[in-house]
This record gives C-alpha cells, sequence and structure tokens, in this order.
C-alpha cells in the first residue's frame, strides 16, 4: 500500500493514448520494439527518428520527461553491461580521452544502449498509459494463453497481500529480539520464507473455493468484449508503422 | 435465465434450506458432523453458533456441494445438492468467506462482482445492471473501479457481500461476518444485512451480534445440532451456552422480550 492509489508505474490521466484499448497499444509497443531491433546499428537517423516517434506519444499522453527518466532506471543493469563492451571487445581499437578502446565494443554497446533504450521506453509509455489489469486484459484478448493471464493476474491481486504477511512476519521476528547479523540467520530466514509458501498456498486453497462458490469452471469469464473500433487500431498501430518504414528505409540504406 | 426463474417461482414453498441427517468424515478419518438436521424457511435470518471445532465451517462447505455428504442429504430451496446440480446450486447459495482477500480476488471490484453472475452466463447490460445493484445494495458503488486491495478490511468485506449478492442467491451463507470489524463497520454490516430481503444463515460466535440480527439460532456442537430456538431464549440459557463453551461478553446481559422485539422492529 506503500505505492498509493494507483500502481507505481501508472500516471491516471484522460488523454487520446489512455483511452486507446489495452490490446492496442500492447500489440503498438510489441511491434515498434520489433521494428527498432530489425534496425541495422550503423543508421543512427534511424534511431533518432524512433526517439522523436516516442517523444510524440509521450507529449500526447502529457508523459512528463522525468516521470520516464525514474522508471528507467531499470535499464541499468544492462547499461553496465554494454559499458564494458568497448574496454574488452576485439579487433580495431581507437583511442579516446586516453583510452584505447575497441571500435566493434562500441558499435556493439551503442546497439545495445540504443535498442534496450527505446524498448523500456516504450514499455514504459504502455505502462504509464494503461492500468496494469487492463493490460492483462488486453492481453488476453490478443490471445495470449488463459492460464498464464490468470497467473498474472493472480499475481498482480495478490502482490500486497503476501507483502504485508511478509511484513508482519518480518514484525514478529524483530520483536522477539531477531536481527538478521551474518550467516547464522538463514535457517530462521529459510524457515521464514517456508511459512511464507505454505501460507501463500493455503490461501490459493481458500482462493480457489471461493471461487467455486460462484460457479467457477475453469475458465475466466470473459468481460467487456466490445469489438475494438478500427479507427483505434488504426491510432495505435500508426507509431509501428513509421517506425517499419524507418526500418525499412534503413535497411536498404545501408 | 428464465428457466430458473420459473423453477424458482415453482419452488417458492420449499423452504430456503434443509439438511436432513448430515453426517461426513475427513478423507483422514477424523467425524466432523454427526447427523445434522436443519430447516431454514424462506426470509428467515438464522445464526447458527457454536464453539470452534464443532463443525461449523465443515457444514456450510456442504451447503454449496464443496464437501460432498457421507450420509444425508442437503436440499436448496427444493433442489438436492448433486454433481450434475451443482451450477445451480452454487448460485443459490451465497458463501461468504471470512477472510475478505480470499473472496475478492479479481483485480478491481467491478471484474470481482461480475466474476460469478458472468460464470452463470449474464453478459452486457445486464451483468453491468447486476453488479450495480449489488454495490448499491452494500453502499460501495462508488469503490467500483477500485482495486479490492486498496479498500479498508469493512469496506472489503461489504464487497465480498456485493460478490454473493449479485448472483441474486436464495440463501446468504455468512461465516464470521463480524470478525476483526471495528465498532462502526461491525453496525453497518449489521444495518445493510437486515435491510436485505433474502434468507440468511450467518455462522457466528459473536452472539450480541446474532442476537441483533437474528431472531432463530441454533448450536451446533460435536458435529450435531444441540438447540434450535429463539436467539434470546438461547442467549438466556447459562447452562446451555456453558456446556457447548459459549460465553456473552463481559457486562452483556440478554434484554428482556420487548426490547428485542424493538431491536428488530428496527
Amino acid at each position: 500500500m506503500a505505492a498509493g492509489h494507483h500502481h507505481r508505474l501508472y500516471l491516471p490521466g484522460d488523454t487520446p493514448v489512455h483511452r486507446l484499448p489495452p490490446e492496442c497499444k500492447l500489440a503498438a509497443a510489441v511491434a515498434f520494439a520489433i521494428a527498432v531491433v530489425a534496425t541495422p546499428r550503423t543508421a543512427l537517423w534511424a534511431f533518432a527518428v524512433y526517439a522523436a516517434l516516442l517523444a510524440a506519444v509521450a507529449a500526447i499522453a502529457r508523459v512528463p520527461p522525468g516521470f520516464l527518466l525514474r522508471r528507467m532506471a531499470i535499464e541499468l543493469p544492462f547499461v553496465a553491461f554494454a559499458l564494458a563492451l568497448p574496454f574488452i571487445g576485439l579487433g580495431e581499437r581507437v583511442a579516446v580521452a586516453g583510452l584505447s578502446l575497441s571500435v566493434e565494443g562500441l558499435w556493439a554497446a551503442w546497439n545495445i544502449l540504443a535498442k534496450a533504450t527505446l524498448g523500456v521506453t516504450a514499455s514504459i509509455l504502455l505502462a504509464a498509459t494503461t492500468e496494469p489489469h487492463r493490460i492483462l486484459h488486453g492481453a488476453r484478448r490478443l490471445r495470449v494463453p488463459s492460464l498464464l493471464v490468470q497467473i498474472a493476474m493472480f499475481m498482480l491481486r495478490y502482490l500486497d497481500v503476501i507483502l504485508d504477511e511478509m511484513r508482519r512476519m518480518r514484525v514478529a521476528r524483530e520483536s522477539r529480539g531477531f536481527t538478521a547479523r551474518d550467516l547464522r540467520a538463514a535457517p530462521v530466514l529459510a524457515r521464514s520464507v517456508g511459512a511464507l509458501f505454505i501460507r501463500s498456498y493455503e490461501r490459493g486453497e481458500r482462493v480457489h473455493l471461493a471461487m467455486l462458490s460462484r460457479g467457477f469452471t475453469g475458465t475466466l469469464p470473459a468481460l467487456d468484449d466490445r469489438p475494438v473500433p478500427p479507427a483505434a487500431w488504426a491510432a495505435a498501430l500508426s507509431l509501428p508503422a513509421a517506425a517499419a518504414v524507418v526500418a525499412a528505409l534503413a535497411r536498404t540504406l545501408a | 435465465m428464465e428457466d430458473a426463474a420459473a423453477d424458482r417461482d415453482a419452488t417458492t414453498a420449499e423452504p430456503s434450506l434443509r439438511v436432513r441427517d448430515l453426517a461426513y468424515a475427513y478423507p483422514d478419518g477424523t467425524q466432523a458432523l454427526f447427523g445434522v438436521n436443519l430447516t431454514i424457511e424462506r426470509g428467515e435470518r438464522v445464526a447458527l453458533l457454536g464453539p470452534n471445532g464443532a463443525g461449523k465451517t465443515t457444514l456450510v462447505m456442504h451447503l454449496n456441494g464443496i464437501l460432498t455428504p457421507g450420509h444425508g442429504e442437503v436440499v436448496v430451496a427444493g433442489l438436492p445438492v448433486r454433481k450434475d446440480t451443482l451450477r445451480e446450486v452454487r448460485r443459490r447459495v451465497g458463501l461468504v468467506f471470512q477472510d475478505p482477500d480470499d473472496q475478492l480476488f479479481m483485480p478491481t471490484v467491478r471484474e470481482d462482482v461480475a466474476f460469478g453472475p458472468a460464470n452463470m452466463g449474464v453478459r452486457g447490460e445486464e451483468l453491468e445492471r447486476r453488479v450495480r445493484h449489488a454495490l448499491e445494495r452494500v453502499g460501495m458503488l462508488e469503490a467500483i473501479d477500485r482495486p479490492p486491495h486498496h479498500l479498508s478490511f469493512g469496506q472489503r468485506r461489504r464487497v465480498a457481500v456485493a460478490t454473493v449478492l449479485a448472483m441474486e442467491p436464495e440463501i446468504l451463507v455468512l461465516d464470521e461476518p463480524s470478525s476483526n470489524l471495528d465498532p462502526a463497520s461491525r453496525r453497518e454490516l449489521a444495518e445493510i444485512l437486515r435491510g436485505l430481503d433474502v434468507t440468511v444463515l450467518m455462522v457466528t460466535h459473536d452472539l450480541p451480534y446474532a442476537l441483533e440480527l437474528c431472531e432463530r439460532s441454533l448450536i451446533l456442537s460435536g458435529g450435531v445440532i444441540v438447540a434450535d430456538g429463539p436467539t434470546r431464549e438461547i442467549l438466556a440459557d447459562a447452562e446451555l451456552l456453558a456446556a457447548h463453551r459459549l460465553e456473552l461478553p463481559f457486562g452483556f446481559t440478554v434484554p428482556g422480550p420487548t426490547t428485542v422485539r424493538d431491536l428488530h422492529a428496527r
């Protein structure tokens, strides 16, 4: 509940991007990422166009740059890996500010950084304009296997409940003078994890009973299956369509 | 749905719930119920009292066919609980679990309340009407688009009642409805329950709550019904209560008959 009223990634709003059906946005984000990945790394101009496209989407969705930047921290592990490449790369080397860097490594680092950043930005824009449960609805309507959607849905619903339980267990441990100082604390923590697993498992059984009691037959009923207006698809897919044109151009020019 | 409605009209004369000679042993051999008999007429509000381990929850699990009786039968408004009637039985018996986090498993209140009727094949505008109506009846309509984990405990319990009301049940079965509620939420829930025109079976050991809401009480102890009568008389019988590990809270005295009538007249 520390997350407040909304999910951390979601930015409440009522813009044309927020209003688009989730399946359109999901498909658009995936198609955009594919177009970006298919672009040759040497076509620098193409990546500039992609960034401009995303900036336009962010502007329409009224997502401030600061909001995007803070949430891009998730990309940091990839950045660390990419930064190592120019040093460990092989082949022809150039001297930059007294450092000997591999040209091949530099290109590889640029490739990873540019494509990952664009993909992450597109995902953050999707998450910022679509509530998590709506993304799952979109996934279901895009025919993602129902079991996967159900698992993700229950995770979304019960994550806070389980985290709360974990917090209560920690408070109970610490109230009785326990502090995890070194490895000797591991058995205690392991037992806590075990207890948490059993509690969650039992909750799962109770939830299943509650579902059966309300007539659950194995598949979640599909609610709100209004057909998506073609205009919404056209609007959402204009982003990956533009990206695809750029990617095709970049490939023919390369 | 028309079939179900016609079915319902044909069974108006039947009691909402009839349990005959119900006995049950768990797979590990523990015998929980030893021949339970009870009848609840339409529109009654009945409290099922009993100490922990008396078999209350086991009995409740039989009412909508989650457990299958070892012996005896359960009949819901004329319809016996069997494998082939489970679907309709589960529509007719609305079970409200003790922990609302177990009951509310969908991402938003709207989807959760819609879950039951949607499983029964209700769709579109009729579904939306049912969801809104059920939430209105528990005073939670404004929470329709919120995720359940952002509601207070009392609000979650009210939504849990709505999830069941949306199925338009014949009988509402509540497991410890007053547990973990602060006094104001407890009173609000009582007001809501009193305002519903459905048969109610309330499993509890909150004796004042039983007195406030139910004219009639049953005591389940050791797997059998040991008492069945007006709640006021049962609660006034200190020996009976003591014999079955039930106690009135400190300082509580059962009000006289006139006061109780006033209480129910509210």
